[in-house]
């Protein structure tokens, strides 16, 4: 027991060493950093958003609103399936999460199922016997719809904040349908939300001007035809909207996903967007305008027309301009979002910490100052109750710091305010092992046993509730890991690792340096 | 180098002679605080609630709260709360009178989308000369989420420390630790009951720290049982529970206080956002011993681990180390 294998000597002397060497970094600003040599550690405890300020969003992708959307499509392809094969039917509706509808005649159910089910492979179609039907995603194909939704959200959100320059923003998926957004140094994220709350899904469909939009909202909307709100920013052309809004026809001409490229200008000294088709979309668009001259059609963005100009001519450049009362703040806003591409689904905000960098580095400082006053403390109080031994406590506890701080930087592990506390607490109760430890030899002392077997008297006995006592808070840790979100999880990091290396460095250090000291001053007596 | 200060003699308290009165006043204690949650409740944070916390600092001089409330009135966004505060930790906030302001607001009516409108229209609101320190919004959503979350993690610690005790020593010891541990658990939340602190998640943090804390400490002076159980075969149950106690007594005191001092050094120098999270800690520490000393010690009395089972144990222990 109180006898080291000179490999085990070796092995504690170069963990702590490499602790030490592994924390150094911290010491340093990056640009003394940068001038080291290669072969030096150079990473750095990362600081969680609540130290260094920045902005911390939790978004939700709304993947039901996606889904019922796609149904809102396939509904059109039922009615007209359903019609071109002269299938008499009623009540066609989406109903929650599917499509709903009953077939009249009964002896053409088969009929009716067969043709339906040609829209769509993802689709499931059920029709009883009393011609009832319901049509559905089945559960894989939801699923995947799911996965590839939040995937492709990612991507989006990632242009957008790339495109407002961002530095180092962190996004990365969160639970199922959650995407976690961390924008370090933004202090106040009003331009990210309004840019991430839009889904920018623009389309270029044509206006209806057999009815107008008081009529079709009484009721007399031909079919194929929905009834969109004007924009805010369009209220300018008035020619064909009458009560802000429009009735356009709901088959697109050609959709956003073909633009290449998007930016703000001006034209006559106004803001305007302007646009690139890719070689399908600029094709497309040539001939939807080509069969159109002198009738309007609607720049249509999430659902809202910006505008609605009359086509002139043919524009056949793949090219063109979206004009329609924009600030300049709207314009480059808007051109930013159609080159990001639209989301594939809406996204909505469900939590948003944003911490200014004057409060970061008062938090800094005054978990510094914390822990600096805490860990002192405790080395004088130390001293005070176990002389010399409590000097050999305060050297393992030093290390111990050391040897966080390393496996902080190594594993890249955020430090936040309730982790430096964390820190300050292990600190504390890191010398609850050295407490049990000493109290213990001072009893085989008393219980008159020789100098050598209360030390190692000391060290057995108390080892098995020192173990104990470390797993139980390390569940806690754990748990709270597993569980917490954010700054709690940095605490959770920070307690646990510090769990970790107290039992290494209150033991094996402090052991180490006794055994050191009994072999090199041969004590008559333990200054317990 | 000799200590300073040293405990020579093995003090012999009789904690046996006081158990009932610990009882009684953690019964009390118990009964006052869920009484407490279910009358008055908690002051839950918007980390919980749902709702927006943000905390300003006026760079033109003294804030003038009512002008600011006034402004904030004009927005229709519910009742909003603000608060001066002083923080002598910080430079920045350490002026008085205050020009550091708490503003909160309720939670929005209609939904996650509404909640993220208020921090745009508070802004504007206010207008210039004000820095934003810290911005919080959490959505409905969240709030509750965040609340199932934390009840389960604290089960699930109580659960899975019990698991371990039952694990490494008797059943017995197994109920009392965890008694004694939910019993600190359920105080805390009891203080934060009395004075409305605010709950929020880095309370929770403390809380489940408490709980290991709470267990260490127990576990502490059940190894010592235990091992006297093996040792003195024929003491009363009584004396024995005494003795574990008086011997681990300097540690307990030792440990108590080392922790109690990096607590306090965050209490005093750790600013304002972890002021909830050091009272907390502070609270549980002091709870947690008075509750391995005069509850889960004391519970041993009644639900006496099998003597004979322990010796069997320590025998075979022996027979082991011999060989």
């Amino acid at each position: 027991m109180l006898y080291f294998a000179n490999w085990k000597v070796l092995l504690i002397c170069g963990i702590c060493a490499l602790g030490v060497l592994l924390s150094l970094p911290n010491l340093f600003t990056p640009a003394q950093l940068a001038q080291l040599p290669s072969f030096v550690p150079h990473k750095q405890v990362a600081l969680g958003l609540d130290l260094r300020g920045g902005s911390y969003l939790l978004l939700e992708v709304d993947v039901a609103a996606a889904q019922r959307d796609r149904l809102g499509t396939i509904i059109d392809s039922v009615r007209n399936t359903l019609r071109d094969a002269h299938i008499g039917y009623t009540g066609l509706n989406v109903e929650g999460d599917a499509i709903t509808f009953t077939i009249r005649e009964p002896d053409r159910i088969e009929e009716a199922k067969k043709a339906v089910g040609k829209i769509d492979p993802d689709l499931t179609v059920e029709i009883g016997s009393d011609g009832s039907g319901t049509m559905k995603f089945s559960t894989v194909a939801t699923e995947s719809r799911r996965r590839q939704a939040v995937e492709q959200s990612i991507e989006i959100i990632r242009r957008r904040i790339d495109e407002t320059g961002t530095k180092e923003p962190t996004i990365q998926r969160e639970g199922q349908n959650r995407i976690l957004v961390q924008l370090p140094g933004v202090d106040n994220p009003e331009h990210v939300k309004a840019l991430l709350g839009r889904t920018a899904k623009l389309s270029f469909q044509l206006v209806d001007q057999s009815v107008t939009v008081e009529d079709a909202r009484r009721g007399r909307l031909p079919p194929g035809d929905e009834i969109l709100p004007a924009a805010e920013e369009g209220r300018g052309s008035r020619s064909v909207a009458s009560a802000g809004a429009y009735v356009v026809r709901k088959r697109v001409m050609v959709g956003g996903d073909t633009l290449v490229d998007a930016q703000a200008t001006f034209q006559n000294n106004e803001p305007v967007v302007s646009f690139k088709f890719d070689t399908v979309g600029g094709k497309r668009f040539g001939d939807a305008t080509r069969e159109n001259v002198g009738k309007p059609f609607a720049i249509v963005l999430d659902s809202k027309v910006i505008s609605a100009p009359v086509i002139r001519e043919p524009i056949l450049g793949g090219s063109g301009i979206i004009s329609g009362s924009f600030t300049v703040q709207s314009a480059s806003d808007l051109a930013l979002l159609l080159r990001a591409g639209a989301l594939p689904a809406p996204i909505q905000i469900l939590e948003e910490r944003t911490v200014g960098a004057e409060l970061g580095a008062d938090s800094i400082h005054a978990g510094a100052v914390a822990s600096i006053v805490g860990v002192s403390l405790v080395i004088i109080f130390m001293v005070l109750f176990y002389g010399l031994f409590g000097v050999f406590a305060d050297i393992a506890l030093l290390f111990n710091l050391c040897l966080m701080l390393g496996a902080l930087s190594v594993l890249g592990a955020t430090l936040t305010l309730p982790g430096i506390a964390g820190v300050a607490l292990t600190m504390g109760m890191a010398v609850d092992a050295n407490v049990l430890i000493y109290e213990r030899i001072r009893e085989e002392v008393r219980g008159g046993r020789s100098l050598l077997s209360s030390l190692e008297a000391g060290f057995t006995r108390a080892f098995g509730t020192i173990l104990d006592s470390h797993v139980t808070t390390l569940v806690a840790g754990i748990l709270l890991y597993w569980l917490g979100s954010g700054p709690v999880k940095g605490f959770a990091v920070t307690l646990s690792i510090g769990v970790l290396t107290s039992l290494f460095s209150a033991i094996l250090v402090t052991r180490l340096q006794i055994v050191t000291w009994l072999r090199r001053y041969k004590p008559k007596a333990i200054p317990l | 180098m000799r200590p300073l200060i040293v405990i020579r003699r093995v003090p012999k308290i009789d904690f046996m002679r006081w158990h009932l009165y610990g009882f009684a006043f953690s019964l009390a204690l118990t009964a006052l605080t869920i009484g407490l949650f279910f009358t008055v409740g908690l002051n839950y944070g918007i980390d919980f609630t749902g709702g927006t916390l943000i905390e300003v600092r006026v760079t033109t001089g003294p804030a003038d709260l009512a002008a600011m409330r006034a402004k904030l009135d004009a927005l229709r966004v519910g009742e909003p709360s603000l608060q001066g505060y002083v923080d002598k930790t910080t430079a920045d906030c350490a002026a008085s009178p205050p020009v550091c302001v708490l503003i909160r607001l309720p939670q929005q009516p209609g939904g996650d989308a509404a909640q993220m409108r208020v921090v745009q229209k508070t802004r504007e609101a206010l207008g210039p000369g004000i820095e934003y320190r810290r911005t919080e919004v959490v959505g409905p959503s969240v709030g509750s989420e965040l609340i199932r979350a934390g009840v389960l993690a604290t089960v699930l610690a109580l659960g899975a420390i019990l698991i371990y005790i039952w694990f490494r020593f008797e059943w017995q010891f197994g109920i009392g630790a965890t008694i004694a541990t939910l019993h600190d658990v359920v105080t805390t939340v009891g203080l934060f009951a009395i004075f409305q602190l605010e709950f929020n998640l880095t309370t929770l943090a403390a809380i489940l720290t408490i709980a290991g804390y709470s267990i260490n400490d127990t576990v502490v002076i059940y190894d010592r049982v235990r091992e006297s159980m093996r040792k003195y075969r024929t003491m009363p149950f009584r004396d024995l529970i005494n003795l574990a106690l008086n011997e681990t007594l300097s540690r307990t005191i030792l440990t108590v206080s080392t922790v109690a001092l990096a607590v306090l050094a965050l209490l005093f120098f750790g600013g304002a956002v972890l002021r909830g999270f050091s009272i907390a800690m502070l609270w549980g520490i002091v709870i947690g011993t008075y509750s391995s000393l005069f509850i889960a010690a004391p519970l041993l009395y009644y639900v006496q681990p099998n003597r004979r089972a322990i010796a069997r144990g320590a025998d075979a222990g022996a027979e082991r180390a011999s060989r």
